[in-house]
């Protein structure tokens, strides 16, 4: 980034950041069209029918995707086992509290010392209002959910070259990116650059819309006055009786936005998949596996290490040892098999599936995404920056705080996640012990709220690649990936056919696992009325 | 700033209503909004494989075992073939991910032959950036 600080803003970039800022709308329509912002394709929850009497389904994993699997299979009248590897169902859908222990590889467990009622989703944390798939289940399961404000006006935006470091509030930068740029447009339309595209007619329109959306002034001018204050937020608010005046804001130029970047995040809340309202579970997503984990009871076999999925004419077996201590291997037979095992483990276990499920298999590389939870004595960023819920972002290492978004003005603590990484950040964080990442993002943390070390008590951390159970967070489709691999790593392959976020279009999501295993079953199904 | 009314009008109007060249992973994702450099920062051997590799090989390069495994690259004979060792790294394999685009070819030659001179591992023969720069795809 360093390297483009003198440079002139080019017209792609210039394109790319406007398409990004102003477009989102016309980009929805747009990527809808080419099938790229897709409702989830949920169309309820499979009515199955009734299966043969007596035909049994084995489950490898206790996740989302398996256990949907598990609920419509069973309700269909199939008899169905689950093996998890773990102690408790959700898989990736988990909510660590205090008093929950966790073992990274590699790393000295961590005794999670949060509060009564505190809690922090090392996964999934958030659900768009179009996943209606794992919003059925919610709703089926009755797990209370809450809307999330993911995107706050008031939250931060930092980078660590624009403003001399000092973090901007994100309805400063949007106003501003906003403003600049309308009053550039104007200006070119003004000057007739835009003949060739707006009639006579339409350009007075466009001039009045760009003065409405960017709040320029009656000279289509980006400057201080009440009607960008009235976008940004003044300097001073009004107030009742003899209170002083209002105090209008001075926006800020928009060379540092640009070359800070800073426009990209304020186009990152408008996007599809974050577009408000979203949805958490009350209390922590985790609420959800627990849910399902409730409705299947002792249909799931926990602390079973699968080391072997093996299949004939007649049946699929797995056979699996005792997460904890090993010891023999036993089995577990069924006439179809579900297996639901991510990739970046399934890799690993020997399964005599066609030479092209392998090959997608094997191919499939998985996320280091990382997060770090921190529990505070007190909710500064309510009470002292008027932050309520939400997002900051920052250029550091640590790329996201995320504000708690339920019990506001509770008086007591609350937990931020500081630090919400991926790629080579993550990577290199996944190389740090949980202590080590606690401090970091801590460190960058207190960039943007001083309080931080003042008021910090404990945390956990979490990444992905050192989840021994997971060995990364999602799958990493690459586009040639999924023209070569994808297909295959759907197929029904004689007596085992897989599900999870990685067999979906919707990776990372849980509306994927959701999905995944929906189409799966229905075509298991198919086949065995067929049979 | 270059942007006057020197931009064509149909560029700038495209601009105001068109679509945006947002990659895919970051649609998918949403945390990698502020721009972030996509290299691994870290140069020589060591400093590359504490900064990253450990991660999963662990520090001693001995590897773990969960529900799958990370191999050791400790006293691995696999290693004896350098080219081995540049496409795994190049492309990734099963759990591990693809890290060429991270990485620079004299990175990658750094980070091989630290492994494969250390960890009971003595191979001789060095590998150069120009060995990497062939194995990629």
């Amino acid at each position: 980034m360093g390297k483009q600080r003198n440079q002139p803003v080019s017209r792609r970039s210039l394109l790319t950041m406007i398409g990004t800022v102003a477009g989102s709308t016309a980009m929805y329509n747009a990527m809808t069209q080419l099938g790229l912002a897709q409702e989830s394709g949920y169309a309820g929850a499979p009515r199955l029918g009734a299966t043969r009497p007596g035909t049994s389904v084995l489950i490898l994993g206790a996740g989302i995707a398996g256990m949907v699997a598990a609920l419509e299979l069973r309700d269909a009248g199939y008899q169905v086992q689950l093996l998890e590897y773990n102690d408790r169902p959700g898989g990736r859908n988990w909510t660590l509290y205090g008093g929950d222990t966790y073992t990274e590889l590699g790393s000295a467990p961590q005794h999670i010392q949060f509060s009564e009622g505190q809690y922090f989703n090392p996964g999934p944390w958030r659900i768009p209002y179009h996943h209606y798939g794992i919003l059925h289940y919610a709703n089926r399961l009755k797990v209370p959910l809450e809307p999330m404000n993911l995107l706050n006006f008031n939250a931060y935006l930092h980078h660590t070259d624009a403003f001399d470091g000092k973090p901007r509030r994100y309805r400063e930068v949007q106003a501003d990116f906003h403003g600049h740029v309308a009053e550039l447009l104007s200006k070119c339309t003004r000057q007739n650059a835009l003949d060739q595209a707006v009639s006579r007619e339409d350009r007075e329109m466009l001039l009045e819309a760009l003065r409405g959306w960017g709040a320029l002034d009656a000279d289509y001018r980006y400057v201080k006055g009440a009607i960008s204050s009235e976008r940004r937020g003044p300097l001073l608010d009004g107030g009742g009786g003899l209170a002083p005046r209002p105090v209008c804001s001075e926006p800020d130029p928009l060379e540092p936005l640009l070359r800070a970047k800073l426009w990209r995040t304020i186009g990152w809340g408008q996007d599809y998949e974050y577009q408000t309202p979203l949805f958490q579970a009350k209390g922590g997503m985790g609420q959800i596996g627990k849910a399902f984990g409730a409705a299947l009871g002792n249909l799931i076999h926990y602390n079973a290490k699968v080391i072997d999925i093996r299949q004939d004419a007649a049946s699929v077996t797995a056979s699996y040892v005792d997460s904890r201590k090993g010891g023999a291997p036993r089995t577990m037979r069924a006439d179809w098999c579900v297996c639901t095992i991510p990739a970046s483990i399934l890799s690993q276990i020997p399964m005599n599936v066609s030479g092209k499920m392998r090959a997608a298999i094997d191919q499939l590389p998985y996320t280091a995404n990382l997060k770090t939870g921190l529990q505070f004595r007190r909710r500064f960023w309510e009470q002292d920056d008027r932050i309520y819920g939400g997002v900051s972002y920052t250029n550091q290492p640590n790329a996201m705080i995320i504000y708690p978004m339920s019990d506001y003005f509770s008086e007591g603590r609350g937990i931020l996640v500081g630090a919400y990484v991926r790629g080579e950040t993550a990577l290199a964080g996944s190389a740090r012990t949980p202590d080590e990442r606690i401090e970091h993002a801590l460190a960058y943390g207190a960039k943007i709220h001083p309080q931080y070390r003042q008021e910090f008590e404990c945390g956990a951390s979490v990444a992905w690649h050192r989840v021994p159970w997971a060995l990364g967070c999602s799958a990493q489709w690459s586009e040639e990936g999924r023209q070569t691999h994808y297909d295959n790593l759907c197929a029904l392959d004689g007596r085992i056919i897989l599900a999870g976020e990685h067999v979906s279009r919707l990776g990372t999501w849980q509306e994927g696992a959701v999905t995944s295993a929906t189409d799966a079953i229905i075509r298991l199904h198919q086949r065995v009325m067929s049979a | 700033m270059n942007v006057r009314s020197t931009l064509s009008s149909a560029l700038m109007l495209s601009a105001l209503i068109a679509v945006s060249v947002l990659p895919a992973a970051a649609q998918e994702f949403g945390a990698g909004a502020m721009d972030r450099g996509t290299r691994i920062p870290y140069q020589g051997g060591e400093a590359i494989f504490k900064g990253v590799c450990q991660g999963c090989h662990m520090p001693d390069a001995k590897g773990i075992v969960g529900a799958g495994a990370y191999p050791a690259l400790a006293h691995n004979p696999r290693l004896e073939t350098a080219g081995y060792a540049i496409a795994v790294v190049v492309n990734g394999q099963k759990a591990m991910p693809a890290l060429g685009s991270m990485m620079t070819d004299q990175q990658i030659a750094d980070v091989v032959n630290y492994i494969r001179s250390n960890f009971n591992n003595s191979y001789k023969d060095k590998v150069a950036p120009a060995d990497v720069k062939s194995a990629r795809p």
